[in-house]
Parts: structure tokens; sequence; C-alpha cells
């Protein structure tokens, strides 16, 4: 049912998917995503729908490996099926006309950002984009962000590529240039937290969309949770993106860690090639 | 649902009923002894997930049956949210007929393997069964509906309900728990064209996720949906009604009425300081690890669990007592239940109670969590407690607790699961702002699981009724198909 029509590889580690799912292709809208799962024996993980096709009716999803279930996505061959795509999950970014935005990626949370972007630049903003990474491999969807963003300024930790710096340096230069109304960012809890202290020393309001850990992403098991202004929301469906100067990161950045032993033993696993492809 | 006497005098009088009767005195029906089911051993059960109720034999089933007085009036109907004909089936187990008890069973009960399971008799039937009023124990009711339908089963010639000559006319069921299943069965019999919509990767709502393999097994839930295709239900899996489609979107579709059983499925939690630390968990997200996921399984399957070495439960309830049970099986050195008022108060089954000291739980009832403190990885290690007293009673009748001044500790946890109760999902609610809806996020509804405010849209189950029973859940599913097709035929 949910068909790989076109498999690409981007970076090292990261994989485009453009799968069939033709409900989802026409209700879905920008800062929405789905829960996927490879075979019986698989785990729910969320994806972010970067982009979808109304008239061939496919999704396109962007994963980076990092462990066991995104491992088995980067190997997916094109024709393979996806077992299971629920969704489009989640509340829809607020896009309006604000003026001046800067969508700020991180490493993987590069994906999700994308099709924000897009619909902010849509809406009619200007939009500079601010791509960051550990080394020049990570850096993804460069040239698709440039085919519409007014700017696109890119950074990396070892200078591989664009300027040598944290995206941090990246958000404070463009501040610095000129007036900003907007910033939407995307990437590790620790780079979020960060750009959120940042931009809150200036006073500018700033979305971030939280990549939590999550079971069902229907509201339904509480594993998402984060503290958000005091109180404790689902990012599932309160989610994904809230005002960044309310996330109690530090908190969010623990909960990430609530698996890494078992994930550990997963991934040693497959990488032992003792589970290593799809069921 | 009123018990209809006329209907049932007319059965209990057919000539067998009588000859029946007959054959055996009350005096010698009463000197039987109520069956007792067959159990693993606790010790050996609490490491495994298999079932714990291995069912009782043929033989006993036929003495239990015996044990039955088809009284005139029989009270123990009145009990059952759904009416079933008890001495009726009953009296075809006696008689040797497994095939007809079937039948019976099955003509107001769609799904008397999961009831005979799940349900709380002895606050249904059973506490209405003659034999209390002699101070004897009632006729095992429940183990009975069991037995007959897992020798319906079993026999793999189960008798699939008449099918009515296709009308064409196409609804939408939202949601596969008991409420769902059991209005998409109605409507088949009456030739509907019927698509159930789930939003999980598989059918049977709590009952997959929630109620786990050890209390209920999921083969039963996996031939129960195999026989609603047969009658000709389509199910379609991952689909969100309201998000994957919206409810206009089906009507353009041809979609002309909607039963929605979404169920009660948003935890709740505390709100306590320390709530959020790792290895704190809704009874929701246990559970769904270890059953829907099989996080049992781990590494096998991918979906991992945390194994706690010290587990402590909140809550009373089933849900607490599946978690509880589970921690155990998982391996827990102690497994505890952590309820804030006393035994007689807790509204779990009392089999489940029953089961769950025998496995080894602990339970520290008037003990009511306030805090939880994690370690410098934000994972809990323990937790602050207090004792409580019990004072006046509240709006539930229960005696209201109260915390005891002074008699706060500390305890050494590593995994905390919180079963304090469930809410509606609030995505009904907005998706369809037109519906009519309690304080308590419930769909309001008339007599006949309409709601009150949009006519083409029913409901029932737990999101009308906030967390309730699997009986219940289909009894309004039976209702609400009923008075859909009264509705759809007046179109
Ligand atoms: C709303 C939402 C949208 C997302 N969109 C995308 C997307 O478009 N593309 C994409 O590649 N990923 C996305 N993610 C993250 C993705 O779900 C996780 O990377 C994935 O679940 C990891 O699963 P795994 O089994 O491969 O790795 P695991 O074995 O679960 O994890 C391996 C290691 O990766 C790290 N890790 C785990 N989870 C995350 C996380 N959520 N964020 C960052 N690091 C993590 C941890 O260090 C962990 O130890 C999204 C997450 C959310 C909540
Ligand atoms: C752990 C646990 C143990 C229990 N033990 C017992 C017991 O022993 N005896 C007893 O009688 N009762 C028990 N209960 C209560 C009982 O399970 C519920 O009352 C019953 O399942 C309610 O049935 P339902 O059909 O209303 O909803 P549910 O069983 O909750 O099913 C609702 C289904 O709808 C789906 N859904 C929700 N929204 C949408 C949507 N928008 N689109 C598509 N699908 C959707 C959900 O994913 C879910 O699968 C227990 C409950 C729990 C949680
Ligand atoms: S993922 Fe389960 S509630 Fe959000």
């Amino acid at each position: 049912m949910y068909k790989i029509v076109q498999r690409e590889v981007l970076s090292k580690d990261v994989v485009k998917l453009v799968i069939t799912a033709e409900r989802i292709s026409k209700s879905r809208k920008a800062g929405q995503f789905v829960i996927v799962k490879l075979g019986e024996k698989g785990e729910r993980i969320p994806l972010t729908i970067a982009d979808s096709d109304l008239e061939k009716g496919t999704i396109t999803l962007i994963i980076q490996r990092v462990g066991l279930t995104s491992h088995k996505f980067f190997n997916i061959k094109e024709g393979d099926e996806v077992t299971d795509i629920v969704g489009p999950l989640g509340l829809p970014t607020h896009v309006k006309k604000l003026g001046t935005i800067i969508a700020a990626g991180g490493g993987v949370g590069i994906a999700p950002l994308y099709p924000i972007a897009k619909a902010f630049k849509e809406a009619g903003n200007k939009l500079i984009v601010i791509l960051a990474a550990r080394n020049k491999d990570l850096i993804i969807l460069e040239d698709e962000m440039r085919e519409f963003a007014d700017e696109v300024l890119v950074y990396t930790d070892d200078g591989s590529a664009g300027t040598k710096g944290l995206v941090t340096s990246g958000v404070e230069h463009i501040i610095n240039r000129e007036n900003v109304d907007e910033v939407v960012t995307i990437g590790p809890a620790v780079m979020m937290k960060f750009v959120a202290l940042l931009t809150k020393k200036y006073n500018i309001h700033t979305l971030a969309s939280l990549n939590t850990i999550m079971v069902d992403g229907t509201g339904m098991c509480g594993a998402c949770r984060v503290t958000v202004g005091g109180t404790t929301k689902f990012v599932c469906v309160d989610g994904p993106e809230f005002n960044a100067h309310e996330v109690d990161f530090d908190e969010m950045l623990l909960r990430l860690g609530a698996y890494v032993e078992q994930e550990k033993i997963a991934y040693e696993n497959v990488l032992k090639g003792s589970d290593g492809g799809v069921e | 649902m009123s018990v209809n006497y006329k209907e049932l005098k007319k059965d209990r009088s057919s000539e067998w009923r009588q000859e029946l009767r007959n054959l055996l005195s009350a005096k010698e029906r009463l000197k039987g002894v109520r069956v007792k089911m067959s159990e693993s051993s606790p010790d050996e059960r609490n490491k495994n997930f298999f079932e714990v109720n291995n069912g009782i034999t043929a033989e006993e089933a036929a003495l239990e049956a015996r044990r039955c007085l088809d009284c005139p009036t029989p009270t123990c109907i009145s009990g059952c949210p759904v009416n079933i004909n008890i001495p009726g089936f009953i009296k075809e187990i006696e008689k040797g007929d497994m095939k007809n008890a079937a039948i019976v069973l099955k003509s107001t009960n769609a799904l008397p393997a999961i009831c005979g399971r799940v349900c709380p008799q002895e606050t249904q039937c059973e506490i209405k069964c003659i034999y209390n009023k002699i101070g004897e124990p009632p006729v095992a009711i429940g183990n009975l509906e069991r037995y007959t339908a897992d020798t319906e089963r079993l026999s793999g010639e189960m008798s699939i309900p008449e099918v009515a000559e296709p009308n064409n006319i196409k609804v939408a069921i939202v949601g596969s728990g008991p409420a769902g299943l059991t209005t998409a069965g109605e409507l088949a019999k009456l030739g509907y064209d019927v698509t159930l919509f789930e939003a999980l990767h598989e059918f049977g709502g709590v009952l997959v996720y929630g109620i786990p393999e050890f209390r209920l097994p999921k083969e039963i839930m996996r031939v129960e949906i195999e026989n609603l295709e047969e009658m000709g239900v389509k199910f379609v899996n991952n689909f969100i009604v309201g998000r994957t489609a919206s409810f206009d979107d089906l009507k353009e579709e041809g979609f002309k009425a909607f039963f929605i059983g979404s169920g009660a499925g948003l935890p709740k939690f505390m709100n306590i300081p320390g709530e959020n630390l790792i290895n704190i968990f809704s009874s929701n997200e246990y559970l769904t690890r270890v059953n829907l996921m099989k996080a049992f399984k781990f590494p096998e399957y991918d979906t991992p669990i945390v194994k706690g070495k010290n587990v402590a439960v909140i809550g009373g309830g089933n849900t607490a007592m599946d978690s509880v049970r589970t921690a155990k099986r998982l391996g827990a050195d102690r497994a505890m239940i952590i309820y804030r008022r006393s035994e007689a108060e807790m509204p779990a089954r009392d089999e489940e109670i029953h089961h769950a000291k025998e496995e080894g739980i602990e339970f520290l009832n008037l003990n009511n969590p306030i805090e939880y403190i994690g370690d410098e990885k934000g994972k809990v290690k323990q937790m602050k407690a207090q004792k409580m007293e019990l004072g006046e009673p509240d709006d539930s009748g229960r005696r209201r607790p109260r915390p005891m001044q002074g008699s706060e500790y500390l305890m050494d946890v590593d995994v905390v699961v919180v079963g304090i109760g469930t809410a509606p999902n609030p995505l009904i609610q907005q998706v369809l702002p037109e519906l009519e809806m309690t304080a308590w996020g419930t769909i309001v509804v008339n007599d006949g699981m309409q709601s009150v405010t949009r006519p083409d849209i029913f409901a029932g189950g737990d999101i009308v009724r906030g967390g309730a029973t699997v009986i219940l859940a289909m009894g309004d599913g039976k209702i609400a198909a009923e008075s859909m097709h009264n509705y759809l035929q007046n179109l």
C-alpha cells in the first residue's frame, strides 16, 4: 500500500524517500508528521512530511540514520513497501505573513524545516535560511532551499562547508544586520535551546519544533510529554511546535536519553547484521 | 435496556426446558459446588505472559450448568447490561447442545469470549443470582460464558450471523474497540456497507493495546475480526478520522452516518513535582509498549521497555492491576500498587486483585505519591509518598481519602506507572466543534446514542461514558446500530 516509488541518498547518512500515501498527501499541511512502522516487529517512529505531490499521491520523507529504525529505513529499496504509515499528525505550522523570517535548521532538523520554510516563503515573507551541521556531509537540502529562499547561509563545526561556527552565530549575524520578525528553529535539542536563549535576548518570537520520543503519536500514551510554560504538553497533539522561549529544553534533553542503553543493544545487533534488513 | 420477560417465559416453557428442569430437583441442584477455574500456578505465571485462567472442562461445565435452577424470574439477566438470556444458554449447556448455547449467547452478545474473560460478573449478573440469597456462591456465569464461546471457537465451526441483502448504504465506524466492533457487526447484519476506521495499526482498541495477553489472548480478538470481515465489514487501519480524512471528506465519499467509538484514550497524570522524570510512564504507554508493540520480546521486537526492579504503580483499577502484574512479569523484585483508598474501594475486578496478590504484588493501600526525585541522568530514583485515611463519603459514595499529617516518607523506585484513569481524546471535539460535549469531553447523546446536535453522528462506549466497561461499550453499540438503522431508513 505504501510503496517506495523513489529513493535518493542525500548524504552519507541521509536518505530521501518518496512514498505512495494518497490520503495523507492530500490532507497534510506544513509542520505535520507521520508515524511509520516497518514489519511486524518494527517500532513506531515519527517523521516529518517534508513534501507531498497531490497528483502522484505521494509524500516525501527525509531520514537521517541515527539508530535501529532509521537505519532500516536508510536501507529500504525502491519498490519496497512500508508496513504502516499514519497521519498527518500534530498541528500544522501557523504560517502567515510577518515580514522577515529566519529558518534555522541543524543536522537532521533540516529535513523537517524544509516544508515550513517553504510555506513561510509562499505566504509572502522574506526568508533567510541558516543550515548548520557538524560537517559538510550532514548539510542537506541546500540546493532545494536555495530554490525559494531569499538567502541561505551554511555553518559547519569544522568549516568543511560554509562558515566555520555554530547556528547561533548565523542567527545573531542576521539579527544584527536587519530587523527579524520571527525565528523558526529545528534541530537537536541543545541547538534549539541555544537559539532560544539567543532570540530571547533580542526579544524575537521563536518557534521550535520538538522531536521527542513517541509511540502512538495520537495523544494516547504521554511518551512525548514536555514542559512548556510550566505545564505538561503532549508534543504529538499539542505540538510539535511551541514557543521556544517557554520550552524546558533541559528536561527534553534528558527524556531523549530514556532508552539509550536499549537502543545501543538494538543498533549493535543490526550493525552486526543479525537483523539487518526489513522483515 | 429492559428485559423482555415475555420472550423469556416462552423460552422457559418450551418442552425440553421443562423436561430438563424435572430431571433434577432443586434440592439436588443446590448440592452442587461452584466450579473452580483452573489457573496456572502463581510462581510460574508471574514470569510469563500466557493466559492465567485455563478454562473449565466439559464435565465441569455440565456440573456447573446443573446448579442453575432455571428460575421463573431470572434476576441474573437484569444485572447484565446487555440482558443475555443467561438461563437460556446455561440450559443448552446442561442439555449438551453447545452449538445452540453459543447461538443463544451470541444473539445478545457479539463478543462472548471476551466478556467471559473481562466482565466484572461479581458486580453484574452473578451478584443477582438466587444463590446469594441462601448464602451460597452464585452460579459461575462468567466461566460458563467463556466455556461456551471457547468451545465454539476451538471447534473451528463458528456460526457467522446471517447478513441481510446488501442495501448499499455506506456507514462509517470510528474506532475498533468493543463499541465500534459491536456496531459494525449489527449494521452488517442489517445489510449496510460498513467501513471501520482505526487509528492504530491493529484492531481491537483497549482489548489489544491495553488488556494484556495473560488476561485476554490476542488470538481471540483476531478470530472475532475475521468473523466480522466474513460478514462484509471493511477494516481500514492507520486511519485517523478527522486527520487522515475529515468527516466532510467521508460524507462526500458517500458515507451517510457515523458511529464514533473513539474511547477514552488520553492518560491522566497527577501533576505533581518530578512526574516527567525518565521511567515514569502512563499505564497506556507502559501497556502499549508491552501489548501492542511486544516490547517484552525486545530485542526480537524493536520497541524497548525499561524493566524496573522496584516498580510503583499508582491507582486501584483494572489498568493499574494490569500494569503491576506486567511489571512483575518483566522481572521486578518489588511490584507495588500504591492506592489512596482501601481495598474495599478498589474499582478493579475482584479476580484481578486476587490474582495479583497470588502473584506476589504488594498492596500499599491508603498511600499516595506527592513527589518524585530523580538522579543526575533524570531517571526517577525515589518516590515521596504520604499515608492516607478515609473520611466522609464523597459524590461516588466512597469514603474520601485525606492525607495524614506528618506521614511523608521516601521509597526507592526505578519505574513508576501512573494508572489513575483516562479521559476522552480531544481530537473529535477539535474537528467537530458542532458536537455538544460535556465538561469532561464526552459526547452528549440521546437514548438512541445519537448526538443531540448532529443527527448523522452516533456515539457510544468510553467516548460517551468516560472510562467504563467492555460490556457497556457493546451495549451502546447495539442501541446505536438500531437507531442508526432507524435514522437511515427514514432519510
Ligand atoms: C515530530 C517529529 C518529527 C521528526 N522528523 C524527523 C525527520 O523528518 N527526519 C528524521 O530523520 N528524524 C525525524 N525525527 C526524529 C526521529 O523520529 C528519530 O531520529 C528516530 O525515532 C530515531 O529512531 P531510531 O530507532 O533510528 O534511533 P534510536 O535507536 O531510537 O536512537 C538512537 C540515538 O539517536 C538519538 N535520537 C533518538 N531519538 C532522537 C530524536 N527524536 N531526535 C534526535 N536524536 C534522537 C539518540 O542519541 C539515540 O540514542 C522526528 C521526530 C519527531 C518527534
Ligand atoms: C488496561 C485496561 C484494562 C481494562 N480492563 C477491563 C476489564 O477487565 N473489564 C472491562 O469491562 N473493562 C476494562 N477496561 C475498560 C474497557 O476496556 C473500556 O471501557 C472499553 O474498551 C471501551 O471501549 P470503546 O469501544 O469505547 O473504546 P476503546 O476500546 O478505547 O477503543 C477506541 C479505539 O478508537 C480508536 N480511535 C480513537 N480515535 C480515533 C479516530 N479519530 N479515528 C480512528 N480511530 C480512532 C483508538 O485508537 C482505539 O483503538 C479496561 C481498560 C484498560 C485501559
Ligand atoms: S506519542 Fe503517545 S501521546 Fe504523544
